[in-house]
């Protein structure tokens, strides 16, 4: 219980053990303690992040669909729209190529009718001439009375 | 147990007991280990206790060595139990010196470290059974041992003076001189009537001076005598152990309890040196804006 040199030995020990646990304790410690520190708050920010752009690209995709879809419905759309043109189109097609193929058979008919008449006209004609030459046989020459039968043969 | 010319009574057990293996001049000049407490008195000043600084320096390099080792492969990634466990005392203690201690210095949290770790591990070496080391220590021929070296205020006034020294030295740095000296003298008593206040000036440095040097005497004597009280139970209880078997059994429950109880005194008495080294230290560091 006395006090002796002791006192000082153990201050002067106090104090190089003071010394070396802040040279060489408290440093490497209190880095490796701030370096985690700084490691866990990037981690979170960097979460943070990642939510957020993940939250935005979700949006985004949203969007992209709605649109999408609006754009696949207006080409339906005008895809029925255009079908129905094309069968408007091609009804009012067949219906005028009917018209003309309906109106070229009847001018060829007119045509045919024309001719029979022309050919019956003619041998109507030829009859009447022979049936006059007949009864008129030689008092009537074809050629000098030629005009007076085409004037007849007009007024048929 | 006794050393030879000692009877093994009561009392020459307990004096043997809170006897230091003191090493010293004997009074015919040569030097040695004293026998007895009347020799180690008459040593004087130049006579060390080996025992003393054999525990406390052990266990302060036990300290050191395992946090040094600890902290050379701290790293930030995912620490294993060591370092978990040697953050985690750091954390605490950074806690603590961040609450109590409002200026910016370096060494205070380390030191705090120190003063708490290395105060708690003399504590516990209260906890070890009173005669198993002095029993071994005997058989291989030292004849005395004491083992908490808190219990030898030796080592409790060395480390108060120690902190004493820095709360001086702080407050020369950041007081000045003259801001320390008017804290001194300028408190409590003061006076707007400059006769009035030179009387006061030599009361002031009396209360004041008293009040600085308590500290050290306080802050060491607390942490001694509630050491020194814990270690003299625990002798006493081991007195029991020769009363007779019921005495004996008795003295196994006490024991037992005691030590349950110390376990919370030990840490307490290392955390509330602790706390007052950073208090002092936030004193020194505090500059009076009221002048």
């Amino acid at each position: 219980m006395n006090i002796n040199l002791t006192l000082i030995v153990q201050l002067f020990s106090f104090a190089l053990f003071v010394w070396f646990c802040m040279k060489f304790i408290w440093p490497p410690i209190m880095a490796a303690l701030d370096e985690r520190k700084q490691t866990i708050a990037d981690g979170l920010a960097a979460a943070e992040r990642g939510k957020r752009e993940q939250e935005l690209a979700e949006k985004r995709a949203k969007e992209l669909l709605a649109e999408t879809k609006e754009q696949a419905a207006e080409l339906i759309a005008q895809a029925q729209k255009r079908a129905s043109e094309i069968v408007e189109e091609s009804k009012g097609e067949a219906r005028s190529e009917g018209q003309r193929l309906l109106e070229a058979a009847r001018a060829e008919i007119d045509q045919e009718v024309n001719r029979a008449k022309e050919q019956l006209r003619s041998q109507v004609v030829a009859l009447a001439v022979s049936g006059a030459g007949k009864v008129l046989a030689r008092e009537i020459d074809a050629k000098a009375h030629a005009d007076l039968l085409e004037e007849l043969v007009a007024n048929l | 147990m006794a050393v030879e010319g000692e009877a093994l009574t009561a009392s020459g057990y307990i004096r043997h007991h809170l006897q230091n293996l003191t090493f010293g001049q004997h009074p015919d000049g040569s030097w040695g280990i004293a026998h007895g407490a009347e020799e180690a008195s008459e040593m004087g000043f130049l006579a060390l206790h080996l025992d003393t600084l054999f525990f406390s320096i052990g266990l302060a390099v036990l300290f050191l060595w395992f946090f040094h080792k600890v902290g050379k492969q701290a790293s930030a990634g995912v620490p294993g139990a060591a370092q978990n466990f040697v953050e985690w005392i750091i954390d605490f203690i950074n806690e603590n010196v961040r609450g109590s201690f409002s200026g910016k210095n370096d060494l205070v949290a380390p030191l705090a470290a120190t003063l708490f770790i290395w105060i708690l591990l003399q504590n516990l070496m209260d906890l070890v059974p009173v005669d198993l080391i002095p029993w071994i220590a005997t058989a291989i021929g030292i004849p005395y041992m004491k083992v908490v070296p808190t219990t030898d205020p030796n080592a409790t006034f060395g480390m108060a003076i120690g902190v004493f020294i820095l709360v001086l030295y702080y407050s020369f740095k950041m007081k000045g001189a003259k801001g320390f000296a008017a804290e001194l003298t300028l408190h409590p008593f003061e006076s707007k009537n400059p006769f009035v206040m030179v009387l006061f000036v030599p009361i002031n440095l009396l209360l004041e001076g008293v009040n600085l040097l308590a500290k050290p005497v306080s802050h060491s004597l607390r942490l001694f005598g509630n050491l020194y009280a814990g270690e003299m139970i625990f002798i006493l209880i081991a007195l029991m152990y020769s009363g007779g078997i019921f005495i004996g059994a008795f003295g196994v429950v006490l024991q037992w309890a005691w030590a349950v109880f110390h376990v919370l005194i030990v840490l307490l008495q290392a955390f509330i040196f602790m706390v007052l080294t950073i208090v002092y230290l936030d004193m020194a560091h505090q500059v009076p804006d009221d002048h």
